[in-house]
């Protein structure tokens, strides 16, 4: 009774606009189970932690993360999400744009420790608006940030305290996160080129494409 | 959207949808305790006025303002207006002030349209009442708080009572309800119903009562004595007990049905006090939405480089 033919371990699906996936639904559990985990390391715990997912996939990360850190801790961590569109350096540069929710704990963030949440963490500068618009809203006691996949090519000050993977890439890469809630699948791909609209060095047509699919 | 709001008519349900889907993320600015965005700053708003009106104007101001727009109020009374200068010398004036919006209100019908199309200036023009033609964020704020209220507006009755022909509110209304799916009734004495009425794509009715049982909503417009130059109905007190709406008639009402009215209005004239108290008036919440939907106007427009695109023609993934 001969096996079936085993598929070789490092084949992965392709998706279905092309490109290459670097993690697949099982990749990314494990990594927001590590996330939460130096999350709980880093601060002692989960007491004053207020996740704060960056629309539209940060969001349901955060959640994720907060339902591990449940898990982990037997603690339920206030989630929330902060809208960064009105603070965006490139708003003029476009049409306006839709708005996406915002949604603060009851809570309030006042001494708190805020971990923002996103998927991908490219240029830097969705995290400065995000700072931005925090400081509207509340007085943290201290903020960090959580992203599923940092590609480099940061543009700003700017470095993330805990990672999924790292993914080295070229600026005319495509990294395209999909989420079981927003898209009905989970996974993290890879393309090689960007197929609408120039790639500029200012990175904000490349973070465009990322975010308007 | 349209680069100048002057008629809820230019508005698709995608554009109105849009609104109401931004004003509804702008209202919780109202519970921060800094309640102030950055999205308009270093634009300018000219709030143009060539008619009297207090909440009009300081709504806008208000949205504006939270917006971090600059804001310059121009007031017929007291300027060069009330010295005789014309429409077009006062565009350009503020054209060349480099306003990025005017937001007008002037008594004639089709004021704010001159204003937009006659080439004097390049600022997106936002109609906020001219005359009795159209008050476009009048009829937003409205179809904003039945939706808070009432979900989805498809198929939902809404009731428009009392001086129609003088409503730029009613005429609003019933476009911007019709685009969102609402079927309207307006009910008004023969006199105070507008001719050409048949075609505006609305139920008609001068029987309050008969209509008042199958209302979701329930609005009730003031009686502009301040336009009518000839007798409309005979007396205050028939027109009260004919077309107002008082507690008895409020008992007809479904348990859901809410009560609104643009403002200002008349205690005991077109509604009694005890209705416009009562639980199912959402009278006072009318005037915090209208900020909240004047701010979203002002972004959508003003925001970005261009004015926004709707929600299917954008491609993005987010409406919700």
């Amino acid at each position: 009774m001969a096996a079936p033919p085993a598929t070789p371990a490092t084949a992965r699906p392709a998706p279905a606009d092309g490109g290459r996936t670097v993690l697949d639904p099982r990749d990314i559990s494990r990594a927001l189970t590590r996330i939460a985990h130096e999350i709980l390391e880093r601060n002692k715990g989960a007491d004053d932690l207020v996740l704060l997912g960056i629309p539209s996939r940060g969001v349901p990360l955060a959640r994720r993360v907060a339902a591990k850190i449940a898990s982990v801790e037997g603690v339920d961590v206030p989630v929330g999400s902060l809208d960064v569109t009105m603070y965006r350096d490139d708003l003029r540069m476009r049409p306006a744009r839709t708005l996406l929710r915002t949604d603060i704990p009851p809570g309030g963030l006042d001494g708190k420790v805020v971990v923002l949440v996103d998927d991908v963490l490219f240029s830097g500068r969705t995290i400065r608006a995000a700072l931005d618009a925090m400081n509207d809203v509340g007085r943290p006691q201290a903020v960090q940030l959580a992203v599923l996949v940092d590609r480099g090519h940061r543009e700003l000050p700017i470095r993330a305290d805990f990672v999924g993977k790292n993914l080295p890439t070229s600026l005319v890469e495509k990294v395209s996160v999909r989420l079981e809630e927003v898209d009905g699948e989970d996974s993290v791909t890879i393309a090689g080129m960007v197929s609408t609209g120039s790639t500029t060095r200012d990175g904000s047509t490349t973070r465009d494409a990322e975010e308007a699919r | 959207m349209k680069r100048h709001l002057l008629s809820a008519g230019d508005l698709t349900r995608a554009d109105a949808e849009l609104v109401l889907q931004t004003a509804e993320e702008l209202r919780s600015l109202a519970d921060r305790p800094i309640k102030k965005l950055p999205a308009l700053r270093g634009r300018t708003v000219v709030n143009l006025f060539f008619e009297d009106s207090t909440r009009t104007r300081i709504s806008f101001e208000a949205a504006a303002k939270r917006l971090s727009a600059d804001v310059i109020n121009f007031s017929a009374k007291g300027s060069s207006l009330s010295k005789g200068e014309s429409l077009k010398d006062t565009s350009l004036t503020l054209e060349a002030m480099g306003a990025d919006a005017v937001v007008v209100r002037h008594w004639a019908s089709g004021a704010p349209h001159l204003l937009a199309n006659a080439g004097w200036s390049r600022s997106s023009v936002v109609n906020a009442g001219d005359g009795t033609h159209e008050h476009p964020t009048q009829a937003l704020l409205d179809a904003f708080t039945m939706w808070r209220h009432l979900g989805s507006l498809d198929g939902r009755r809404v009731a428009i009572v009392g001086d129609v022909l003088h409503s730029r509110v009613a005429r609003s209304n019933a476009l911007l309800l019709k685009t969102l799916g609402a079927e309207v009734t307006l009910v008004a004495p023969p006199t105070l119903l507008p001719v050409g009425v048949e075609g505006w794509d609305v139920e008609t009715s001068y029987d309050i009562d008969a209509v008042l049982p199958k209302a979701d909503v329930v609005m009730m417009l003031r009686v502009q004595r301040e336009r009518m130059n000839a007798a409309y109905f005979p007396t205050v007190r028939e027109y009260s007990r004919r077309y107002g709406l008082d507690g008895r008639r409020m008992d007809t009402l479904q348990d859901h049905t809410i009560v609104m009215h643009p403002g200002p209005m008349i205690r005991g004239m077109e509604i009694t006090a005890d209705v416009a108290d009562s639980h199912r008036s959402v009278i006072v919440e009318q005037v915090t939405n209208g900020v909240a939907v004047r701010m979203a106007v002002l972004y959508l427009l003003l925001g970005g480089s261009e004015p926004a695109l709707s929600l299917e023609a954008s491609g993005e993934e987010e409406g919700r």
